[in-house]
């Protein structure tokens, strides 16, 4: 009777697989129809992401198979699993509600940049998923893949001499990264003999040291190829430039691939080096607390020296990698919480601003932020002659997209009202949380270092957030009006909307991502779960 | 076997990793490929050296530790071959492009001086 509720949970990889392929065959002119059965695929992931997370809100035992679904029928340490927990589900709809507004926004004009933009786009959605989904190692690799493979294509969807130059280079750090993937996933198969990440943290304690070392090194390797994607600071320099060329509903949704590699590094770090792991408890998190904190002062530097918006936005980037990688890393058990909410307002606005970024550039001179930084350290020069637009009213079009630009700019300052403050306090909240006796022994230098970075970050947002706005919207040098149509605005609305309903509902989202943290802490539960999953039919 | 395997190993990530820092992209794609074979006999190393040793049961056969070897290695190393192959195949795309757009082989899309 509730058969196919067993089977929701691999839905969200095989829906878009299957209508990537159907959708390729299509004629390149019918892009209306599809864009339409892309979006409505992609719809359809988003709903069926959202029943997931009520499920997995409700508890696991709600869960059909309890959040467990065996490829195959094979029960965990020999099959490949898929897990569904709060945090996978809270990844998941975030996934697939960045990529519907990108989605919708490409429709309006990118998607017809070049060939097969929507089979790449649903190839993307699927990889996505799928990582967040699975709960083995390799499979997480070909996941990663499929999604690196679709990333590439999109980078290079409107090709020209700058996207190819961009995408080479991503091209190239990211194969590199690969093969160190591999090299640390097989260096813990042959140490610790599983793939299985559930199986991995039950295992790694009962080792021996010899393979305990192994297993550690292999985890390293990986966290490296997980940091590149993370943009870790001396491994980020693609990023920027990547993201600045990428057209803006690719660059929108790749907001949520810096992501992926933070998602397996809180899920790993926390299962397999949690407080089971024995010896192994807590490895490396000094190199994720110091990482992290230099991400965010090289990602502050560099959104203050941002000319143009598009490296201000990847900047932005890092400096939200970072805050994360950081707080996962100091191992405040009450942050975690914090983090995650951060996580999902920062990659929202993130995804909001890189589709904003084109609409207010629209119609203006490439060389115009260069301009007007080069006339702020040279002071200005042109006072007399603007004189005539005084009064003017300002137009709809401009009032609409300032005042989403000025949301924009609140909340990847963090400034309240908005959740961008919210998860902000929620961090600093978390690592304040001890007796005030305490509070002058207990707190490291690094937990000093890191709100203070964590302030001083939002202090560069805001300034550099500030003169674009002005020289763009106030003091626009060419005072010409972007056109643009419904379609484009609304995504960005819709996206600064979500983050104003996680502000109004902070509540509620924060007793979820506190349940999230929870249960994250437990890793033996999760283990528990994974591994003694029924067979389907066996009851 | 363990020696020369190690030694292999060693020489293509070297040699991999050196070409890659080069400024060709030719280079760079061949360091690329390099390290994808290294790679892939590491993952292969990983299941243990075994010589006459099958994966696979021989059928109606009883599974025997002592006389067969890890299988899931095997199965790893195919599918990173194969997926390492396709990128290899897209970047050499890639490539061309670039070559087309800047008329250079050069990484960055145009010479440096002194190169």
């Amino acid at each position: 009777m509730t058969d196919w509720l067993d089977h929701l949970l691999i839905l969200p990889i095989l829906l878009p697989l299957a209508v990537a392929a159907v959708l390729i065959p299509i004629n390149e002119r019918d892009r209306t129809l599809k864009g339409a059965i892309g979006f409505a695929s992609t719809l359809v992931v988003f709903i069926l992401s959202m029943i997931l997370m009520r499920l997995a809100a409700a508890g696991t035992g709600s869960l059909p198979g309890s959040g467990v679904y065996q490829l195959g029928n094979w029960p965990a340490p020999f099959g490949i699993v898929l897990v569904l927990d709060r945090l996978s589900a809270l990844m998941l709809c975030l996934t697939s509600g960045l990529a519907l507004a990108a989605q919708a926004y490409s429709m309006a004009r990118w998607h017809t940049a070049g060939h097969h933009f929507h089979s790449l786009f649903q190839l993307l959605v699927a990889g996505l998923n799928g990582a967040f989904l699975t709960g083995d190692l390799f499979n997480l690799f070909v996941f990663f893949e499929m999604m690196l493979a679709a990333s590439y294509g999109l980078l290079l969807h409107g090709s020209g001499p700058l996207r190819v130059k961009a995408g080479l280079h991503y091209i190239a750090v990211n194969l590199a990264a690969s093969a160190l993937f591999l090299i640390g996933v097989s260096l813990i198969y042959g140490a610790a003999g599983t793939l299985n990440m559930a199986d991995l943290a039950t295992k790694l304690a009962a080792l021996e040291p010899r393979s305990r070392t192994l297993v550690e090194m292999g985890s390293a390797i990986l966290g490296v190829a997980f940091l590149v994607k993370a943009g870790m600071w001396p491994l980020s320099f693609w990023l920027p430039t990547a993201y600045a060329a990428a057209t803006p509903p690719v660059a929108g949704v790749f907001a949520v691939l810096t992501k992926v590699g933070i998602y397996v590094i809180i899920r790993l770090h926390l299962l397999v080096f949690g407080t089971a792991a024995g010896a192994s408890s807590g490895f490396g998190q000094e190199w994720l607390v110091t990482g992290g904190m230099l991400t965010i002062a090289f990602g502050g530097i560099g959104v203050l020296a941002s000319q143009a918006m598009g490296r201000l936005a990847g900047y932005s980037v890092l400096v939200s990698s970072g805050t994360l990688l950081a707080a996962v890393g100091l191992g405040h058990d009450g942050m975690l919480a914090g983090a995650l909410f951060y996580l999902v307002s920062s990659t929202l606005t993130i995804g909001a601003f890189f589709l904003l970024i084109e609409l207010v550039e629209r119609g203006r001179d490439a060389g115009a932020d260069v301009l007007a930084v080069t006339m702020e350290a040279y002071g200005d020069f042109d006072e007399d002659e603007e004189e005539e637009e005084v009064g003017a009213a300002i137009p709809g079009t401009m009032a609409v997209l300032g005042l989403c630009f000025c949301l924009c700019a609140l909340l990847l300052a963090g400034l309240p009202p908005l959740s961008g403050f919210i998860a902000k306090f929620a961090l600093i909240s978390g690592l304040f949380d001890m007796p005030a006796a305490e509070l002058a022994t207990a707190m490291s230098a690094a937990d000093w270092t890191y709100v203070t970075l964590l302030i001083l970050s939002g202090l560069a947002a805001m300034i550099a957030m500030n003169r674009i706005g002005i020289r763009t919207f106030w003091a626009s040098i060419e005072g010409t009006i972007p056109r643009v149509v419904v379609i484009e605005i609304t995504p960005v609305v819709v996206l600064l909307g979500a983050c104003i309903f996680l502000s109004l509902q902070a509540g509620p989202a924060m007793r979820y991502m506190q349940a999230t943290a929870d249960d994250l802490l437990a890793p033996l539960t999760h283990s528990e779960r994974v591994l003694s999953a029924p067979r389907a039919g066996s009851q | 076997m363990e020696l020369i395997l190690s030694a292999g190993i060693g020489t293509l990530t070297a040699s991999g990793v050196y070409l890659l820092l080069r400024p060709r992209t030719y280079q760079v794609i061949i360091g690329l490929s390099l390290l994808s074979f290294a790679v892939n006999l590491f993952i292969f190393g990983m299941g243990r050296l075994r010589v006459n040793a099958p994966p696979i049961l021989d059928p109606g056969g009883v599974g025997d530790l002592a006389r067969y070897t890890d299988p899931v290695p095997q199965a790893l190393v195919l599918t990173a071959i194969v997926i390492g192959f396709a990128m290899t195949a897209l970047f050499l795309v890639v490539l061309l492009a670039s070559r087309g757009f800047t008329g250079t082989d050069h990484v960055d899309g145009r010479e440096q001086r002194g190169d």
